[in-house]
């Protein structure tokens, strides 16, 4: 069927619009969207298969010839997040459940959710820029709404400053795709990139480059982009923020991947120097405040930071190497930090706060929480079997190779930082004598545990079975080492 | 003090129906000519604006009886529909069908599925305004 790949975004996209007229019955809402989320996770498998065995899939919707129409493009890549983002989202639905409330619950929350989902998926399927920045727009709009979804005052005032700095990224961006279009005079991205190698990367193209930078540097929380970041997550409730937290920012990254590995290789001099020095900024002042902090909340938030650091780092190097780090590292970051919100989001459902001072010996009362808790966090650090390892490995060595030794290192050092924060939450919140909370009996905490469990079980089979990943992880790079692949597949020649 | 507003309730109805003539015609216009579904929509529910100011919103919700945030969910449904209907034919995904059709009192007329996709845009420019509006209206 060659309509395969719009199968992630048109189920979500007729599930959004059904829930429209069902706000009133909180069960059916429910039940459907389970329901179409797992039926988007198993287009998306499917389509991981299709690509896995037959390469590249393509679409030109409307049956308009490749450079005229928006093109739809699956490669390696995209399928797989595709899938991690659909598996996601379908863990923090159930999770939702017992956790978001029946008033939001009847204020569109879910049919919300699959509009992001189109988004996201959108913005990972296209193979079209300004049709990129169209479902960027559909799943920042969305994630307007989650945000300020509730209306408590925090919400309030963090959602203006949210929607504020995304209002001036969006314009910039519209700006660098006219700038762009002004100069190879096309939006299709393999159009682009082939008429980018027929005339070189002229000194304006470079400023495109940095334009594009800054553009999904702000939706990505690069450094110095990333002051809103904190203040915006902390805010939602913890099911959103695990949305935001796993999906929002990866879709940044991948857009500077992508724009960085199809358009922009010629003068990697300039701009990849230049992303490699962020990057390392990016890490450091992202494991900076994962130490500050006694809140649990804020230090997952800039672990977020420090893994935007790292993969942007494994896009800088720009070796094959690296970029086969990235893309395991990205999956992986997806799906561990969408466990660790939820996990963390049943200890402050327990607790009744978020500060780590207040909590202390839960490992009495909720001893398999504590340990999906720990595996969790060495996976974040990377400790070997489990998942974070292969990929900061691949980064790192990748990043020798190439003689960076110092920035390196501070990759490898921020293991440690990244460690110390997220053991600093097991030890303090786990640990230490028991106390007593009201109203924790009342709590469903096997029921939340579940899905951040589910989770954390795929990061580790993940981890384990990095052997058999690997091929899979080689696919997806091969496009972005050598873009006449990519290039090949949407224009058929 | 109450004031009386019969001149402008009357013109207001009197022009409400040219409006609304106007916005349809914009509307049937847009494949040839400027025009289509949103301008067409928005100016449909401006004619709806104008009776909201000549008169209340609860007068006027009682001649139309609309839940507009319903009205947002068809027009989307009658867009995404339009486009899926290509699955069922297996080929590229929103594909378009047209073709000349005699119909009974229009005579041959050529008939394409943009338009029912420009119905949907049409719904929901609609819907989203009026609802923007009303509620915007009913806060205290």
């Amino acid at each position: 069927m060659i309509n395969l790949l719009i199968l992630p975004l048109l189920i979500p996209l007729v599930t959004a619009t059904v829930l429209i007229f069902l706000t009133k019955s909180v069960g059916a809402q429910r039940v459907i969207s389970v329901i179409s989320t797992i039926g988007t996770l198993a287009a998306s498998i499917v389509l991981l298969l299709t690509v896995k065995n037959e390469g590249i899939q393509t679409i030109n919707v409307s049956s308009w010839e490749a450079p005229f129409g928006i093109t739809l493009v699956s490669d390696m890549l995209s399928a797989l997040l595709v899938t991690t983002t659909s598996l996601i989202t379908l863990c923090v639905i159930l999770y939702s459940f017992r956790s978001i409330g029946a008033s939001r619950e009847r204020f569109y929350y879910y049919s919300v959710i699959q509009f992001l989902l189109v988004g996201v998926n959108g913005a990972f399927t296209t193979g079209d820029i300004f049709n990129m920045f169209v479902f960027f727009e559909v799943m920042l709009m969305a994630s307007y709404v989650l945000i300020v979804i509730g209306g408590t005052k925090i919400q309030l005032r963090e959602s203006i400053k949210y929607i504020l700095v995304n209002v001036i990224s969006s314009a910039l961006f519209v700006i660098a795709v006219a700038l762009l279009y002004s100069v190879v005079g096309s939006l299709n991205m393999a159009d682009i990139s082939q008429r980018i190698a027929e005339i070189g990367q002229l000194p304006i193209l470079t400023v495109i480059a940095v334009l594009f930078l800054i553009v999904f540097g702000l939706k990505g929380a690069i450094f110095p982009l990333y002051f809103w970041l904190p203040g915006s997550y902390y805010a939602p409730p913890v099911p959103v923020l695990a949305l935001f937290g796993s999906l929002l920012t990866k879709v940044g990254v991948y857009s500077i991947l992508r724009s960085y590995s199809l358009f922009f290789y010629h003068d990697q001099a300039f701009t990849h120097e230049l992303l490699g020095i962020l990057a390392i900024i990016t890490v450091i002042i992202g494991g900076i405040g994962a130490i500050a902090y006694w809140d649990v909340k804020k230090i997952i938030i800039y672990n977020i930071i420090v893994a935007v650091g790292v993969l942007v780092y494994g896009i800088s190097v720009a070796t094959e190497e690296s970029y086969k780090g990235m893309v395991f590292y990205t999956i992986h970051d997806m799906i561990i930090k969408a466990a660790l919100f939820l996990l963390i989001g049943v200890m402050i459902k327990i607790t009744g706060t978020s500060d780590l001072r207040k909590m202390g010996g839960l490992m009495k009362k909720y001893p398999l929480l504590g340990w999906t808790f720990l595996i969790a966090a060495f996976a974040l650090a990377g400790i070997p079997p489990l998942s974070g390892f292969v990929g900061k490995l691949l980064i790192v060595r990748g990043g020798f190779a190439e003689g960076e030794y110092v920035s390196s290192l501070i990759v490898l050092l921020s293991s440690l930082v990244v460690l110390y924060s997220v053991i600093k939450i097991f030890m303090n919140g786990f640990w230490k004598a028991p106390k007593e909370y009201p109203g924790e009996d009342s709590q469903p905490v096997t029921f939340l545990w579940v899905p951040g469990a589910i989770l954390v079980l795929t990061s580790i089979l993940y981890g384990v079975g990095a052997e058999v990943m690997y091929p899979i992880i080689s696919q997806a790079t091969d496009a972005l080492v050598n873009p006449t692949i990519y290039i090949d597949a949407v224009l058929k020649e | 003090m109450k004031t009386n507003d019969v001149i402008l309730q009357t013109t207001s109805k009197v022009v409400f129906f040219m409006i609304v003539l106007f916005a349809i015609h914009l509307f049937f216009a847009g494949h040839y000519n400027p025009g289509g579904g949103f301008v067409g929509g928005l100016m449909t529910s401006g004619a709806i604006v104008l009776l909201l100011l000549a008169f209340d919103i609860k007068t006027v919700v009682k001649g139309f009886p609309i839940d507009y945030i319903i009205l947002v969910g068809i027009g989307l449904l009658f867009a995404v529909g339009t486009a899926a209907g290509s699955l069922l034919f297996n080929i590229p995904f929103f594909t378009h069908a047209f073709g000349d059709v005699t119909l009974p009192v229009l005579g041959k007329t050529s008939l394409h599925t943009a338009m029912l996709f420009d119905t949907g845009v049409y719904l929901v420019v609609i819907g989203v305004t009026m609802t923007i509006i009303q509620t915007i209206g009913e806060s205290e």
